[in-house]
């Protein structure tokens, strides 16, 4: 029992790098944008989270400064696609790399450090109940956040009026502007938003799961989350979801390696990846049906004629 | 036509000129297979590299290449080196053994040096170091010390340099401790610290109380020093990631061996050939035994490091059966250096499987 929720612990925590991650790129990809810079966004916020950290000892700069990194990468992929009208999916791919190139750049005095991991929050009376309070009440900050920004972004899609506004504009771009509504900036917002948890993502991953700086430390972590956005059929639950069965797959196969089951390693590794396909098969096998799950103007770009 | 010779032999002179400062430079190309902060593997490259500035200053003139794939990407890289005019190229990782042959084929000038493969040409050198003497080393630290009789153990890729690191460590703990279990995890990356981290919490929910690895970041030594546990650092000293939890360890200094090709080079005298040296010729070294490890624990991993720089103790001495229990070294046998450098097989008393 104490190693099932040993487990479950490790779960949650190798997946909320994804969980940020995914649910920015959600509301993204909800609002009609393909960003697939999000590797790139997550790795600058890991270096700029972990550089302010450092350098100030506090948490919250560190954190905050790694949002607004990631925002800033985003605008630049923003700034490209919607007002200058590049291509989508060219411009998130060049953002990954220059991203990868200039955190590297700038983390360069940084490698080798270290800092102090965030504690835990320790809430009265519920940590202490018995496998209730370790499950679910022994994290860091930011895990509790993670979850509050996906049960924020389903109530804002969900039942707000901007929140449908950013959904009719991702349905159908040419119809929302002729009603009077700006496209250009509710995508730029939503971009700015998807930049922001790509950063908090990658500076969970430098100031809390392993306090360091090296390059190339979020090792595809963006790529996953773009397939957890698809795989989760643009809902932010399952992407939720998503996130904890993929970081799932990853921790509990290392259990399973060390307690001696006779499974090769590289099935266990495969796994992630071969559920996100053959989900992929599922929900679009039905065309009608995978048609009403994507965004329409997903990845289009949006030209005002008039 | 009397300027046409002037120019003739103006162009001449200045070509002769160019040639003549490209030649007094040795020109010298790295591969690395992950960046250069990731403090373990590439950093001690990079080193080895610097050691080579150091020792030529203006007569050498270095390049190195970072986070190349093991794969396609790696001849391409390897490639454009060769056609940079480079003298002789390093290609440092064992993935990048068939793209280093395939490119030394048609550059037959050029000398190129390959760390920790089995396969050479004409002017294909291979290089390894005897990391196995370390894990020897930290294996017997491990098994006096653990108080579970459980170690963890991060392993990266079942090629044989791996597996030898584990019965080597396995084969050490055990002499001094029978009762010690090795747990093993195979993370199939050699680079991902998150992964990394998973994978030390991991052995550590599941009781192991030292950890070794047989990758190349930090991340499982810094896991270790807030767990409160032990860890062995690999291929460079990771004192600062793990002050309290770091024991010793095993650092790869390639400096001296890099500095002798590139001398070879530039004199003439490159051959191909194969070199694995060890603790003896201080291509493996030890960090600085903490504190932490018991007086007389000390003493004597102390001894066994000079034992086998000496050249009285041999890691892999018999009776050895394989896991299957079929025999594998008589007593008082050592391994043939065949057998170690294709090691497929796990020593007996590991447990679990090797994946294939």
């Amino acid at each position: 029992m104490d190693l099932l929720v040993l487990v479950l612990q490790g779960v949650i925590i190798a997946a909320t790098p994804l969980v940020f991650a995914a649910i920015g790129e959600l509301v993204v990809e909800k609002s009609g944008v393909l960003n697939l810079g999000v590797e790139g966004m997550m790795i600058m916020g890991a270096i700029a989270g972990f550089s302010v950290t450092l350098e100030t000892g506090s948490y919250i700069l560190g954190i905050a400064s790694a949002a607004l990194v990631g925002a800033l990468s985003a605008s630049l992929f923003g700034l490209l696609t919607q007002i200058l009208l590049s291509n989508q999916v060219a411009t998130g791919l060049a953002l990954t790399i220059f991203g990868l190139g200039l955190a590297a750049l700038w983390g360069q005095g940084y490698s080798g450090e270290s800092t102090q991991a965030l504690g835990k929050v320790h809430i009265f009376l519920f940590s202490d109940i018995p496998i209730i309070g370790p499950l679910f009440f022994s994290y860091d900050p930011l895990i509790y956040l993670s979850v509050a920004l996906v049960i924020g972004v389903s109530w804002f899609l969900n039942k707000t009026r901007l929140g449908l506004i950013l959904r009719s504009i991702g349905e159908n771009h040419d119809s929302a502007h002729a009603i009077g509504y700006s496209v250009v900036a509710v995508r730029m917002a939503a971009i700015l938003f998807g930049g922001a948890c790509a950063g908090l993502g990658g500076a969970y991953l430098s100031i809390i799961q392993t306090p360091l700086w090296v390059e190339g430390m979020t090792a595809g972590r963006g790529w996953i989350a773009l397939a957890i956005v698809v795989f989760a059929a643009w809902r932010p639950g399952r992407a939720l979801i998503g996130a904890y069965l993929f970081g799932g797959v990853t921790v509990i196969q290392l259990h399973v390696q060390g307690l001696g089951f006779e499974i090769e390693a590289q099935y266990m590794s495969m796994l992630p990846y071969l559920v996100t396909i053959i989900v992929l098969v599922v929900i679009s096998h039905n065309k009608t049906r995978a048609a009403l799950h994507a965004p329409a103007c997903l990845g289009k770009p949006f030209f005002a004629s008039s | 036509m009397k300027h046409f010779y002037k120019s003739f032999a103006l162009a001449i002179g200045v070509a002769l000129a160019i040639t003549g400062a490209a030649s007094a430079q040795t020109k010298v190309g790295f591969v690395y297979v992950g960046p250069i902060g990731d403090h373990g593997w590439t950093y001690e490259h990079h080193q080895g590299l610097k050691a080579v500035e150091r020792a030529f200053g203006n007569k050498v003139k270095t390049k190195h290449v970072e986070n190349v794939s093991e794969g396609p990407d790696a001849a391409r890289v390897v490639q454009q080196l060769a056609r940079g005019g480079h003298d002789i190229i390093f290609t440092t990782s064992f993935g990048f053994m068939n793209p280093t042959l395939k490119v030394a084929k048609q550059f037959s000038k050029i000398n190129f040096e390959h760390a920790t493969g089995y396969k050479r040409a004409k002017n294909v050198s291979t290089y390894s170091a005897r990391f196995y003497e370390g894990r020897h080393v930290i294996g017997l630290i491990a098994g006096k010390m653990t108080k579970t009789n459980t170690i963890g153990y991060i392993a990266s890729f079942p090629i044989p340099e791996v597996v030898r690191g584990i019965n080597a460590a396995y084969l050490a703990a055990k002499s001094v401790n029978p009762q010690v279990k090795f747990k093993v995890i195979w993370v199939s990356t050699w680079f991902d610290p998150g992964k990394e981290a998973d994978a030390a919490n991991a052995l550590i929910d599941q009781g192991a109380d030292i950890l070794m690895q047989h990758t190349d970041s930090p991340a499982a030594m810094q896991i270790a020093e807030k767990k409160g546990i032990h860890a062995f650092g690999q291929a460079s000293d990771m004192i600062k990631f793990g002050p309290n939890a770091q024991l010793t360890a095993i650092i790869n200094n390639w400096g001296p061996y890099y500095v002798a090709r590139v001398k070879a080079t530039m004199d003439g005298t490159w051959k191909s050939g194969d070199v694995w040296d060890g603790i003896k010729e201080g291509m493996v070294t030890m960090a600085p035994f903490s504190k932490k490890i018991p007086e007389d624990v000390r003493t004597m991993v102390a001894k066994a490091r000079d034992d086998i720089a000496a050249g009285k103790l041999h890691p892999f001495t018999g009776p050895i059966n394989k896991q299957d229990g079929s025999p594998w070294l008589k007593a008082g046998e050592t391994a043939p250096a065949g057998d170690l450098l294709g090691m497929n097989f796990y020593v007996e008393g590991v447990e679990g499987s090797l994946p294939k």
